[in-house]
């Protein structure tokens, strides 16, 4: 049984993570990125991939590093204390997960490409402005050997620069997954302009011929085929969300020792103390939330959506009670663009959406404990 | 979230204790009972509510279970933190009462064992793991709450004796404790922190006296104490003289983790769902299961945080100063959970009774006994966060 506590590997990947992404990919980055218009990196991606981070849930047979849920949770955490651009959740959490649910050359193939950072990927889920997976109305209509696709999806994460979509339809057997090139004919991808600078469209299917052989799992069964994915997907935006927390509480805390108002420092008013104590306190809990989110996925990844709601739906209130805080606490400086705490901002504001909202989890919460 | 920890290699001591607890608890104390009116708080002065409640602690202490993690030849069973997890699963498995809660288990125990000399320890620990002796702790004073430090409770030096004068307040159960453990000034010359001593005495000493404070609950479980010309032996000090301090320190780190564990001033152990699913207000309030969402969901995560840092202890890293953040946000959120309950509950928890009542009125006192949610942010800002004053 294993604790919720680091371990030493994860200790010290964590330590090898804090290192390269503070060099390679902080928030400077970012904002280089926002200012160039990029919003991505392939560089960093192969660079991610060389260290094992894009095979971290690819299986060993399949040329992965398989660290696991947790050691992903670990790099994700980094990455969300340094608001790294990557395909990590999209590719190497949630598609990753999802293809090795299939042990087919097909899958195995992918997952290797995946592993070697030659394959991205991008899920294609929401239908509405609200994340409501099941509710689905882009519709997968036999025809020959394969299916038409025909419908829209809204805000998905990777979809200009991904290679390959995951989208879930509805056909006459149910919701179906299926698994096609993001080049193919009739799909087009309508970027979006982010507040967070990243990766986003609005993916339109326009009579999308796919084979047979994209449909992943029985015709009917897609959201089983997809659920892990999602959960594995949820737990790692939580760990992302809490080291952006963290980052931002350090920034603030930082500034509250250094920041010299009515001739004393403003650390040293119990008004703001108190605050910041209590910032603290949460973002403790939440980072016990995401530890045994992981340690769950790890173990009993057929139990977990539990662990993996109260997770997400912490680590969202955390974020953004410590981005709010954060700027209010800098004042002025903390709205201008110069100054980093809005890119945490607005980063904790679409991670707070993507994947399921407060609301959604809690939800999902209250129903698996009776009420 | 504990179950999902639970011990895979210790199937063999999983067997053993169920089996233990089929056959030595008896059915009345397999009610799922928690919270004040069910705890058995042992002592010379405490009348059994039924012979079962008798018969259970006996078992229990003849197997060392009323301490589990306690050395046995102090009384305890000497089991590890994964045994007595399993023990405590296996308990709440079949609904098993406490069998015994005392200040003796929660805080002296664990002060004697850190702190204690071999022989205090053989003296005075076994009769709390056996629920013989009841104590109370005498920290607070008028004078001295939040600023604990400030206790001006006098112990002269009379050679071998000290001579005690002054006044303990909100000494829980002091009408109904055999001993109690208090700081008492035994330098007042030397810096407030470094003349104090943590003393114990028998209740029955010529000199003290109690008197219960009616409490908004409804309830008296605090007293006023007083101590006038009390001769105590110079035997009777943990640790060194004047260097109370440390020993206090160390139990208000332990109370407080054990408060925001769910000690027994926390209330009703209802859960939040079955409440809300009992109560007609509960199932059609959208606001009420909008606030209770939020609890459950930070209750949880308090769960596991309490689940971290206990792995953190046993990993030989202490939990310290965090034990601030544990007691106010486990309070806190007890208290809130408490609001709920009475909201879901509606006009029928308007009345005393068997109503949550008392427990929410009582669960007011959580993040103010042991020391403040105040003192707590200011623990925190101070000694984690490192803020400035």
């Amino acid at each position: 049984m294993a604790k919720l506590i680091q371990t030493e590997e994860e200790t010290l990947l964590s330590e090898a993570a804090h290192g390269f992404l503070s060099k390679s990919a902080p928030v400077s980055r970012l904002r280089e990125m926002r200012d160039s218009g990029e919003h991505s990196d392939p560089a960093l991606w192969q660079e991610m991939a060389a260290a094992g981070w894009a095979g971290v849930l690819v299986p060993e047979a399949a040329e992965g590093s398989d660290m696991g849920h947790a050691a992903a949770h670990v790099l994700a955490r980094e990455m969300g204390r340094n608001l790294t651009v990557s395909p990590f959740l999209s590719t190497a959490v949630m598609a990753a997960t999802l293809l090795r649910q299939f042990s087919d050359d097909s899958a195995t193939s992918k997952l290797k490409q995946i592993a070697v950072g030659g394959l991205t990927y991008a899920l294609a889920l929401d239908e509405t402005a609200k994340f409501s997976p099941d509710q689905v109305e882009l519709t997968a209509e036999s025809r020959g050997n394969g299916y038409v696709l025909n419908g829209k999806k809204r805000f998905v994460v990777d979809g200009c620069d991904a290679d390959r979509i995951l989208v879930l339809a509805k056909s006459d057997a149910g919701l179906c997954l299926f698994d096609l090139a993001n080049k193919a004919e009739g799909l087009t991808q309508n970027a979006l302009k982010m507040i967070d600078s990243r990766d986003a469209a609005d993916l339109i299917f326009n009579d999308v011929e796919v084979s047979g052989e994209a449909l992943l799992g029985d015709p009917g069964a897609g959201f089983d085929v997809l659920k892990p994915a999602l959960e594995a997907g949820q737990a790692a935006l939580a760990a992302e969300t809490t080291g952006l927390a963290e980052a931002a509480f350090s920034l603030t805390t930082d500034y509250l020792k250094e920041r010299k108002q009515f001739g004393i420092t403003i650390g040293s008013f119990q008004a703001l103390q108190h605050r910041a104590a209590h910032l603290w306190c949460e973002i403790e809990l939440t980072h016990s939330a995401v530890l045994n989110a992981g340690r769950i996925l790890d173990e009993t990844p057929d139990q977990a959506t539990l662990a993996v709601s109260v997770a997400k739906a912490r680590a969202t209130d955390t974020a953004q009670k410590s981005v709010q805080e954060g700027v209010q606490m800098h004042g002025g400086i903390g709205m201008t663009d110069e100054f980093d705490m809005g890119f945490y901002m607005k980063r904790a504001r679409v991670a707070a959406e993507w994947l399921g909202d407060y609301g959604y989890h809690a939800g999902l919460v209250a129903q698996l404990r009776g009420f | 979230m504990g179950e999902v920890n639970a011990g895979r290699d210790h199937a063999e001591f999983r067997r053993e204790v169920r089996e233990w607890l089929e056959t030595n608890c008896p059915p009345e104390m397999r009610d799922g009972a928690a919270g004040e009116s069910s705890i058995c708080w042992g002592g010379t002065t405490w009348v059994f509510t039924c012979e079962a409640q008798k018969i259970w602690l006996d078992r229990c202490a003849a197997r060392g279970f009323t301490v589990p993690t306690w050395p046995k030849a102090y009384g305890g069973a000497g089991l590890s933190r994964d045994e007595d997890k399993i023990l405590k699963q296996e308990m709440q498995a079949i609904g098993a009462r406490s069998p015994l809660d005392s200040f003796g288990i929660w805080m002296l125990g664990p002060a004697l064992l850190k702190f204690g000399t071999e022989e205090q320890k053989l003296h005075y620990l076994p009769p709390i793991a056996r629920g013989e002796i009841r104590w109370c702790q005498g920290y607070s004073e008028p004078g001295a709450g939040s600023d604990l430090a400030g206790v001006q409770t006098h112990a002269a030096d009379q050679g071998e004796t000290w001579l005690v004068n002054g006044q303990k307040i909100w000494t829980s159960y002091a009408d109904r404790a055999d001993w109690i453990f208090a700081l008492l000034r035994t330098n007042r010359d030397a810096k407030k922190h470094l003349g104090i001593s943590f003393v114990l005495m028998d209740m029955r000493s010529p000199g003290i006296t109690t008197r219960p404070i009616q409490l908004i609950s409804g309830a008296s479980p605090f007293c006023e104490t007083f101590f006038e010309n009390v001769e105590v032996p110079k035997t009777q000090v943990v640790g060194t003289i004047d260097r109370g301090w440390d020993v206090a320190k160390y139990l208000l780190t332990h109370e407080r983790e054990m408060i925001s564990n769910g000690g027994n001033a926390m209330g009703s152990g209802r859960a939040l769902g079955a409440v809300l699913t009992e109560s007609e207000t509960g199932q059609s309030d959208p606001v009420l299961r909008g606030d209770a969402m939020r609890a459950e969901v930070d209750s949880l995560a308090m769960a596991m945080t309490l689940e971290r840092y206990k792995d953190q202890a046993e990993g030989g890293q202490g939990v310290g100063d965090a034990s601030a953040m544990l007691k106010y946000m486990g309070t806190e959120l007890n208290k809130t959970r408490l609001e709920l309950i009475m909201a879901a509950d509606g006009a029928d928890a308007l009345t005393w009774g068997d109503t949550p009542a008392s427990s929410w009125l009582r669960t007011k006192a959580n993040s103010i006994e042991g020391g403040t949610s105040e003192v707590m942010l200011s623990i925190i800002s101070r000694r984690i966060l490192n803020l400035p004053g």
